[in-house]
């Protein structure tokens, strides 16, 4: 099957960057923040996105992030084949009056997230709760919409997105595959 | 996965890689403020025992509710069993009443593994222990503290290669050690049976363990974990020791022996204990014994039980 490049490492890059620069912008600095990721990729864009915020703003050195798994919150556990949980990993200062960002690699039916509203609602009461993806491609099913987005992907269903990250997959890289030809 | 956990025995080294560390997710959640996950809203799990249980029963039903699972508890005494209703038939009441998981306890080896394959109820069946066969979530628990003891909150993914695991009395009714033989040999640990040779099953030769009946003796190997097994009087019909007093010199964890074990030596037992017969009360309080850990593991590895074998609605 064809695959197509649309995101190569320096695109990859630059979005962390810009999204990092709104988060900041859009939180007026980045004291209160908490970026949880969702596993597998979601972890390492937020520690990449937490990275980049600590460098830019040197007022607070250090950005609170964690991971968020969902698997028990999924609301399609009985049409699929079992999936294992991944570990949650909440900072110890919680998310209670913090400003939580969510960070995922792609959004589409929204269904993830929703889910993950619902995890946070278990663990505590943030003061907002933020959306920030790589790739948006479109097919809400939920109204849920992101907001900090590296790149608009206007994609068909049947096509698959394959985002590879260089501490999960060893190179940085947004691929579409399949389709009808 | 597996749609039923009737025994330790057919459980691939995956597989149980895969509940412990789900198991691990779960005690996480044992730890947050709202310590429910909306996982099994709206199925129905049965605790169905047939015999007389506490921790076991109470750690299913709070691990069923932790999953947001609707929990109904049947127990025989009281209930039309007692009139001498069939095992066939409260199964197929059950059926009827729309159970998804039934949660089984029974004086009968057996009895879990008929009402999985009989077809009499389409739910899936977890073995919550039967007569003297096995008692695999025990095991699993026992698996999961020996493994956090070991590495922490690294514990994710790791097998026990090399964790010598002694496991010492009353072997011959014991379900519990057959479950953890079994399940914890195929995580790569090595068991040994320490026993007088009256509590030792027929036909034991053939199983993957080291046999061995002093008790001293296994105690100067040094093992990395020490089992202390319930001396189960309700099953003995027979005099398989002259009295208590003479087990407990020879079989018994006192004080003594518990001195010259290593500090890092845990010392587990499945509970209820027999304080003062298998083990002394120094030993079960002491900061060696894994007691309390176990009944609290307990309710994150059914749990993790539970997730799989009820989570997912079609065959996958």
């Amino acid at each position: 099957m064809a695959a197509r490049t649309v995101l190569q490492a320096p695109d990859i890059q630059r979005a962390i960057t810009r999204i990092a620069h709104e988060i900041v912008e859009s939180n007026r600095g980045s004291s209160d923040l908490v970026l949880l990721g969702i596993p597998t990729r979601g972890v390492e864009l937020a520690e990449r996105l937490a990275r980049t915020i600590e460098r830019i703003d040197d007022t607070a050195p250090l950005v609170q992030r964690g991971a968020l798994d969902v698997t028990m919150y999924r609301d399609d556990l009985a049409r699929r084949p079992i999936r294992a949980p991944k570990p949650t990993d909440i900072p110890a200062s919680g998310i209670d009056g913090k400003t939580v960002v969510l960070v995922d690699d792609v959004l589409m039916s929204g269904r993830t997230i929703r889910a993950a509203l619902d995890a946070i609602g278990d663990i505590g009461r943030p003061r907002a709760v933020r959306l920030a993806v790589l790739v948006d491609r479109g097919h809400r099913e939920l109204p849920i919409r992101p907001d900090f987005v590296g790149k608009n992907l206007p994609t068909a269903r049947s096509e698959r997105i394959n985002v590879r990250l260089s501490d999960t997959d060893g190179v940085d890289e947004v691929a579409v595959e399949g389709g009808e030809a | 996965m597996m749609r039923h956990l009737l025994s330790t025995a057919g459980v691939s080294r995956d597989e149980a890689l895969l509940l412990l560390d789900t198991a691990e997710d779960m005690a996480a959640v044992s730890g947050r403020e709202v310590k429910k996950l909306p996982t099994l809203r709206g199925r129905t799990v049965v605790n169905l025992f047939f015999e007389d249980s506490t921790r076991t029963r109470v750690s299913f039903e709070v691990a069923a509710k932790r999953l947001s699972a609707d929990v109904i508890n049947f127990s025989a005494k009281g209930s039309s069993v007692s009139k001498g209703e069939s095992l066939k038939d409260t199964a197929q009441t059950l059926a009827a009443m729309g159970a998804d998981g039934v949660v089984v306890r029974h004086q009968a080896s057996g009895a879990p593994h008929t009402l999985a394959t009989s077809g009499w109820i389409d739910a899936g069946v977890v073995n919550a222990g039967d007569g003297t066969h096995e008692h695999p979530t025990q095991a699993l628990l026992d698996a999961f503290t020996i493994r956090r003891r070991l590495h922490g909150s690294a514990s994710r993914g790791k097998g026990l290669d090399g964790v010598r695991v002694t496991i010492v009395g009353d072997v011959l009714h014991s379900r519990v050690a057959r479950s953890n033989l079994w399940l914890l040999t195929t995580l790569g640990a090595r068991v040994r049976f320490i026993a007088p040779a009256t509590l030792l099953p027929f036909g034991i030769d053939g199983w993957p363990v080291d046999i061995g009946h002093d008790l001293d003796e296994a105690i100067d190997e040094r093992p990395e974990v020490l089992m202390m097994l319930r001396i189960q009087s309700e099953r003995m019909h027979a005099a398989y020791f002259p009295n208590e007093r003479e087990y407990s010199r020879q079989w018994g964890l006192d004080d003594s022996r518990l001195s010259r074990l290593p500090a890092t030596t845990m010392v587990m037992h499945p509970g209820p204990m027999n304080r003062g017969l298998e083990i002394s009360a120094a030993a079960a309080d002491s900061p060696a014994s894994t007691i309390l850990e176990q009944v609290a593991n307990g309710v994150s590895v059914r749990m993790s039980v539970l997730y799989h074998l009820l989570a997912t609605g079609e065959d996958a």
